[in-house]
């Protein structure tokens, strides 16, 4: 994976801040997002890595290795899987957590699997509540776990833009606006009562540009769906969408078309719109991420549920 | 509304080319915190939108659901209402007013920029003082039409008492007054009347209107008597991080790393100060020296490290240190103390009152802190001290607290990261207060050799003291 993106670094090295006064804005991102884990793993018994294989979890498990450097992550992963993701992801995720020698968890809803819920048959809202929402909360449950590291970041959407760093749960894991604690200087109150639990999230700070910005820096892998190729997609109420397997029902009359197309985020692949795009490199995929007149979420069909869609999704126990 | 043309640097074409100009251009950009502080209806969240909206950083899709927004919940008529871009959760959304501090993101050719967006009803003060916390600047905005208000001393006196040295008099609403120059000195000169004494390095005073965006990001034509630059052009210069540079090295020790026999490291996030291999520091509480032999980070080991990196140092002897201690300059210690005369921002909805105990949260250390004495309550719009006998929401107070086991903090004035900390509700495990230490009483510290000693048995003092009632 490492050669997707190695190849295609123009022979630049970027001149390094020449003192200290001149730390920038990446740097003290990266500095932050570390002391962010390490003051987590300091005071949490049980805390896990959420590990959504695109390119915020890809940066984020790159500090998370930096953080602990030369130790080994001092904690697993874990891979909600809803069996709906793209396969490039999976095939993404098994060769990283093999490179890295990962403690890598999956969980998939296996009540949700029986009953046959998936995107397709059941609208994005109940195969998101019951594969990713509910299925989050089983395997948090099931390990017990006190603190889950998340990638969310707060330029990706309006109800994002006032959350915590260290976010609190209810034992149902519920988010609830009036309990957000103040979070002042750099001191994060990492306590809780039996059963609540700690969402934490490290990448808070960071826009979109930042962490392509940070994936170009650091030569960071990221899942070869976010480079523009030629794919086979469906287009859908505005949405392109692309059939990734046969599990996507064609409409009558209804044939896919070969479209030069890119993924500036990754889900569920009936969930998730593709754009069209020509951007084959980090360098072309930062020129139009600047020149973006369409905010990333935009391909997100979940994001579209109604207005205040996402905050009532956090309030419910999703991510 | 003014629709500015993109002044988006970077062509598509040439991209190889200019390629390496803009990686290194946006990779090494500071970053500039700040806050805007103001009324309900200063037009905080206009100004706020407009900044993001003449930098470029709304989305066509965010522009058609502002204008959808705008028809059912804007206050601009037909216009488009730039506040709905900032204005985030639905129930907030529906009562017409910021509630919560919310950050939002934006970028320039020069800098990136993190706003605290605060609410300015005064029951909200531990949010502006999050807010301000972590801000370089604050800018505080006044309606042209009702000058300074008791809301402007009491934002400006609150993050002066944060430590915030650089401000902005953000005078909106010119366009309503036209553009009066009179008007615009009038306030200005209350404002500086007023902040005389409040410890401000630069206080830059601009006539604006966000809703127009005259002096916001481009300059306005209404005002040719003002020649002080538009808003942005003083955030893109204003200096920054400069006092956390400038003061003695501190670091926290967060994690101690050690992999293997071969390997043990102190990580932390340098507080202050700048460290290099072979500076002698010394470990408090404690006081044992020791010389930096490595600063180690995924990235190779460093020549030298500054404020706010995150690093691990492995020190030349085998000394003890541990989560809570901090490593300082040798020749400059901070304070031991076990008990700390601090000022409070009252968070918690329930009262506090003496002999409450609470968890106090400094820096990497958590120790239990018991309030000894309210001393005095701070008036938030004099910053005058007044009697007082319980805490309840939202005041401001100093207090005495006696803590279970000695720690190592500077005065706040002195240093931000080490002079602060935050208090725990230990039942509901929430954080009740935001906490400044402020300078000790006795500066004296006792002799070097002695201060382990001396710190062990304060803390047993401290102990006894609370079991045979002081």
């Amino acid at each position: 994976m490492s050669a997707a993106t190695a190849a295609v670094r123009p022979d630049t090295t970027p001149a390094l801040a020449s003192s200290p006064a001149r730390m920038s804005h990446l740097k003290r991102l990266e500095a932050e997002a570390i002391h962010i884990f390490r003051e987590t793993v300091a005071e949490t018994e049980n805390p896990v890595m959420l590990y959504s294989i695109g390119k915020d979890s890809s940066v984020l498990l790159h500090l998370a290795l930096k953080a602990f450097a030369p130790g080994k992550l001092p904690f697993p992963l874990l891979h909600v899987d809803t069996t709906w993701k793209f396969k490039e992801m999976i095939a993404f995720r098994d060769s990283r957590a093999k490179e890295l020698g990962l403690d890598l968890l999956v969980h998939t809803n296996q009540d949700g699997l029986a009953r046959g819920v998936g995107p397709v048959s059941h609208g994005s809202e109940v195969h998101t509540d019951v594969m990713k929402t509910q299925a989050l909360r089983q395997a948090l449950d099931l390990h017990k776990f006190d603190a889950a590291f998340g990638g969310a970041r707060r330029d990706e959407e309006a109800s994002r833009a006032k959350e915590r760093i260290v976010s609190l749960r209810t034992a149902q894991h519920r988010w609830d606006p009036k309990r957000q604690r103040a979070e002042p200087w750099h001191l994060y109150n990492l306590k809780k009562k039996r059963g609540e639990s700690l969402r934490v999230f490290p990448l808070s700070n960071w826009t979109e540009l930042d962490i392509w910005l940070y994936i170009e820096q650091e030569n960071i892998p990221i899942v070869p769906l976010y480079f523009a190729a030629p794919r086979p997609v469906v287009e859908r109420e505005g949405q392109l969408i692309m059939v990734d397997d046969e599990r996507l029902p064609l409409n009558p009359g209804e044939t896919p078309q070969e479209k030069v197309v890119r993924f500036r985020t990754l889900g569920c692949y009936p969930l998730t719109g593709a754009v069209e795009s020509g951007a084959a490199t980090l360098p072309e995929i930062i020129a139009e991420t600047l020149a973006a007149r369409t905010s990333e979420r935009q391909g997100r069909v979940i994001d579209k549920d109604g207005a205040g869609a996402m905050e009532r999704k956090k309030q419910e126990g999703y991510f | 509304m003014t629709i500015h043309q993109s002044k988006d640097a970077f062509q598509a074409s040439g991209l190889a080319q200019d390629y390496a100009t803009f990686l290194a251009a946006h990779q090494n950009k500071e970053v500039l915190r700040f806050i805007a502080c103001g009324s309900v209806d200063d037009g905080k969240s206009t100004l706020i939108g407009r900044l993001l909206h003449d930098t470029k950083q709304i989305f066509d899709d965010q522009i058609t659901a502002l204008r959808r927004d705008s028809r059912k919940h804007g206050t601009q008529g037909q216009e488009m209402d730039l506040a709905l871009l900032v204005d985030g959760l639905q129930a907030e959304r529906e009562q017409g007013i910021t509630i919560d501090v919310a950050y939002r993101f934006f970028s320039t050719d020069k800098r990136s920029f993190i706003v605290a967006d605060t609410p300015g009803h005064e029951q909200y003060t531990r949010n502006m003082a999050t807010g301000a916390s972590t801000a370089d600047v604050a800018v505080l905005l006044v309606d042209a039409r009702q000058g300074l208000t008791r809301q402007t001393r009491r934002h400006a006196l609150l993050v002066s008492m944060l430590g915030i040295r650089r401000v902005v008099l953000a005078v909106n609403k010119m366009d309503m007054i036209g553009w009066s120059q009179d008007r615009f000195a009038e306030i200005v000169k209350g404002f500086s009347d007023f902040s005389a004494g409040l410890n401000f390095a630069e206080v830059r005073a601009i006539p604006l209107s966000a809703k127009n965006g005259d002096n916001v990001v481009e300059p306005g034509v209404n005002t040719p008597w003002y020649v002080g630059g538009t808003l942005l052009s003083f955030l893109e210069t204003v200096p920054v991080r400069e006092e956390a540079l400038n003061a003695p090295f501190r670091m926290a020790v967060q994690w101690v790393n050690r992999p293997n026999s071969e390997f043990r490291g102190y990580s932390g996030r340098i507080a202050s100060g700048t460290v290099r291999p072979g500076d002698r520091v010394s470990v408090q509480p404690g006081g044992r020296t020791a010389t930096v032999e490595r600063i180690y980070t995924a990235d190779g080991d460093l020549p030298e490290a500054g404020a706010d990196l995150s690093v691990t140092l492995v020190l030349a002897e085998q000394i003890d240190a541990s989560r809570g201690q901090v490593i300082a300059a040798e020749g400059a210690p901070l304070h031991t103390l076990d008990r700390l005369d601090a000022r409070l921002f009252w968070a918690a909805e329930t009262d506090l009152a003496p002999g409450a105990s609470l968890l106090a949260k400094i820096g990497t250390s958590t120790v239990t802190a018991t309030v000894e004495a309210i001393v005095s309550r701070i008036d938030p719009e004099t910053g005058k001290p007044g009697p007082a006998e319980r805490l309840s929401a939202n005041d401001i107070a100093d207090v005495r607290l006696s803590l279970d086991r000695p720690v190592a903090v500077d005065a706040y004035a002195a240093n931000r990261e080490t002079g602060s900390f935050i208090l725990i509700d230990r039942e509901s495990t929430d954080t009740a207060a935001l906490g400044l230490v402020l300078a000790p009483r006795s500066e004296a510290a006792p002799a070097a050799v002695h201060r382990e000693e001396a710190a062990a048995s304060g803390g047993l003092l401290g102990s006894l003291k609370r079991l045979f009632g002081r």
